[in-house]
């Protein structure tokens, strides 16, 4: 019997071999921080009697959620923290890089076959380069912090394969809300998603993290793609690795293979209140929206903004509508500016912001009132995440948020 | 003991809005606990009472949050159809209980309940509806009054032994 890309994963690591369903202290090479759970983290890792932590070098900490401070409590928890990076050694990204997500990838502090955990849900997105990566709470980290190590119960995967080629202006979001519908929103829990099939193959990395920084939104424990060419190249100048084979046996035990064609799939939008809702753009056009969002760990990245700024073209956005573009990184962001994007964006009428996770959450700026509608590129539309619980949100593309930011209502991004 | 009653798919965010992430101490999220979504709970929720949900409690954001601002209102166990993976861990590890019971759907808002644990059901205005046990290693968490208690004598785990699922 053969095994999935997560038991290989975990037996790797172990040196024995682990079969999904097993529960196992398994070693970990990575542990992410950020503002909003690491605090708390930090609290429980000296509760439970932690002196030093595992290792200061696998521990990732940075600020995202609520910066620059937007609070009294918010500054207090980021010198909380700053002054715990500084007596354990650890590096501090502090308010400096970005979304943690992006960060941890472009930095280089996940690589295929590395097991990490972050005190953050979306965590999962690190199995775009063939990394276990998953959320856990604060608790969890404390231990992980003081121990090097956390209890897994090793998921069974569930195989997305895809095949066929996107229309124009569709993308690796259309796909990924379009999975989330099928699957549900605890379709996958305590399990893992695979994403395979030539579609994966051919799709960039910036797509495959869009892809399995939502596995969470159908309840999995993790996303992954199986490392191939498109990881390796994106690694180099991030890590001194030597390309190896990581991917699951043809006969692995899989808990369901569900496939997926795409070349008709339109351009998705997630209606208000659940991820899984999601539905063809046509089905909501014309539903009048009061702010766009562009951003987050999702959908913040150059090639992104790339798209948003394809859609626009020379055009303005409407006035009515209040734009947020917010690069997902320090990276992305130069990028954006280099490239002559956010000149662009600015002169249509939205507002760029510094790299943070921005109105996604709704603990920090950007929030709704109580009757508005906003369209976003984010990964959550659960009532009140951005603000009022009497507000709207409908999650899709950077194209067609692009798109309906320049008419003011939820637009096809193939009619602009 | 009353029962609070919700629906399906009930999120982090919902249970405590992103707003107030930069509380830690569970008595004054408590205060806040459902704000907008159900206003009346955080004034009437009782030491003791019993949160009851449909399927995927807890799904979203991974914040800890969410099981304090239940424990800082007297709340001890949810039981659900179903709960999301990284509450159901949390909550555990703070104690709070997670019960998978598969009819929590058809108990109502409001009414009383009673617990037998080592029975393994609830007793709802004189209908039994059955619970389900933790599973095995998590057990030993929660006898050990939550993962701090757990991990605050141990100087170091058994990396890569196996545990009873």
């Amino acid at each position: 019997m053969g095994s999935t890309i997560v038991e290989k994963i975990f037996s790797r690591k172990c040196g024995n071999e682990i079969r999904a369903g097993e529960v196992v202290m398994a070693p970990i090479d990575g542990a992410m921080i950020h503002d909003i759970t690491g605090p708390l983290a930090i609290q429980k890792f000296s509760e439970m009697g932690g002196d030093r932590v595992f290792d200061p070098g696998r521990v990732i900490m940075l600020f995202d959620h609520q910066i620059p401070a937007d609070s009294l409590e918010a500054a207090e928890n980021h010198v909380f923290m700053r002054k715990f990076a500084k007596e354990q050694g650890i590096f501090n990204y502090d308010i400096n890089e970005g979304v943690c997500h992006q960060v941890v990838l472009e930095k280089g502090r996940a690589a295929p076959g590395e097991i990490i955990v972050g005190a953050d849900s979306h965590t999962c997105m690190y199995g775009a380069v063939g990394a276990f990566a998953t959320g856990i709470g604060s608790t969890d980290m404390g231990f992980a912090l003081k121990f090097g190590a956390l209890y897994f119960k090793v998921p069974e995967t569930i195989r997305a394969s895809v095949s066929g080629k996107f229309q124009k202006r569709v993308g690796a979001k259309d796909l990924i809300l379009s999975i989330a519908a099928d699957i549900g929103a605890d379709g996958a829990t305590y399990q893992a998603i695979e994403f395979g099939g030539k579609t994966i193959e051919k799709m960039d990395m910036a797509g495959r993290m869009t892809c399995c920084n939502m596995a969470i939104e159908m309840g999995a424990k993790a996303g992954i793609v199986p490392p191939d060419k498109v990881t390796w190249e994106y690694l180099k100048g991030k890590r001194k690795m030597k390309p190896f084979d990581l991917s699951s046996d043809e006969d692995a035990v899989f808990a369901q293979k569900r496939s997926y064609s795409i070349s008709d799939l339109e351009p998705q939008v997630a209606v208000p209140h659940n991820v899984d809702q999601g539905v063809p753009v046509s089905k909501v056009e014309g539903t009048p929206i009061d702010q766009v969002f562009i951003g987050s760990c999702t959908n913040g990245r150059y090639e992104d903004l790339a798209e948003a700024a394809e859609v626009l073209g020379k055009k303005k956005f409407d006035p009515k509508t209040r734009v947020l573009i917010i690069p997902a990184s320090r990276e992305e962001y130069l990028k954006a500016l280099e490239n002559g994007l956010v000149e662009r964006f600015v002169k249509a009428g939205a507002l760029v912001e510094a790299p943070c996770c921005g109105p996604c959450m709704g603990g920090s700026f950007g929030l709704l009132a109580a009757g508005e509608t906003c369209l976003s590129t984010s990964n959550r539309n659960f009532k009140g995440r951005q603000g009022s619980t009497e507000a709207s949100v409908f999650l899709s593309s950077a194209a067609t948020a692009a798109a309906s930011a320049m008419k003011g209502r939820i637009t096809d991004p193939r009619e602009v | 003991m009353r029962v609070w009653k919700f629906g399906d798919n009930i999120d982090t965010d919902a249970i405590i809005p992103g707003r107030f992430l930069t509380i830690y101490n569970p008595t004054e999220l408590a205060k806040h606990a459902f704000e907008g979504t159900r206003d009346e709970y955080a004034k009437q929720v009782r030491e003791g009472d019993i949160v009851v949900a449909g399927k995927n409690f807890g799904c979203g954001s991974s914040r800890e949050h969410a099981p304090l601002a239940l424990i800082g209102g007297g709340v001890r166990m949810v039981l659900a159809q179903s709960f999301a993976r990284i509450f159901f861990r949390n909550a555990i590890n703070v104690g709070v209980l997670p019960v998978v019971c598969r009819d929590a759907n058809l108990i109502s808002d409001g009414a009383k309940i009673s617990v037998n644990l080592k029975k393994g059901f609830v007793e709802v205005e004189g209908k039994q509806f059955a619970i389900e046990p933790v599973p095995p290693f998590m057990q030993g968490i929660i006898d050990a009054g939550g993962l701090v208690a757990y991990a605050r004598d141990l100087k170091e785990v058994p990396v890569c032994t196996k545990s009873q699922r």
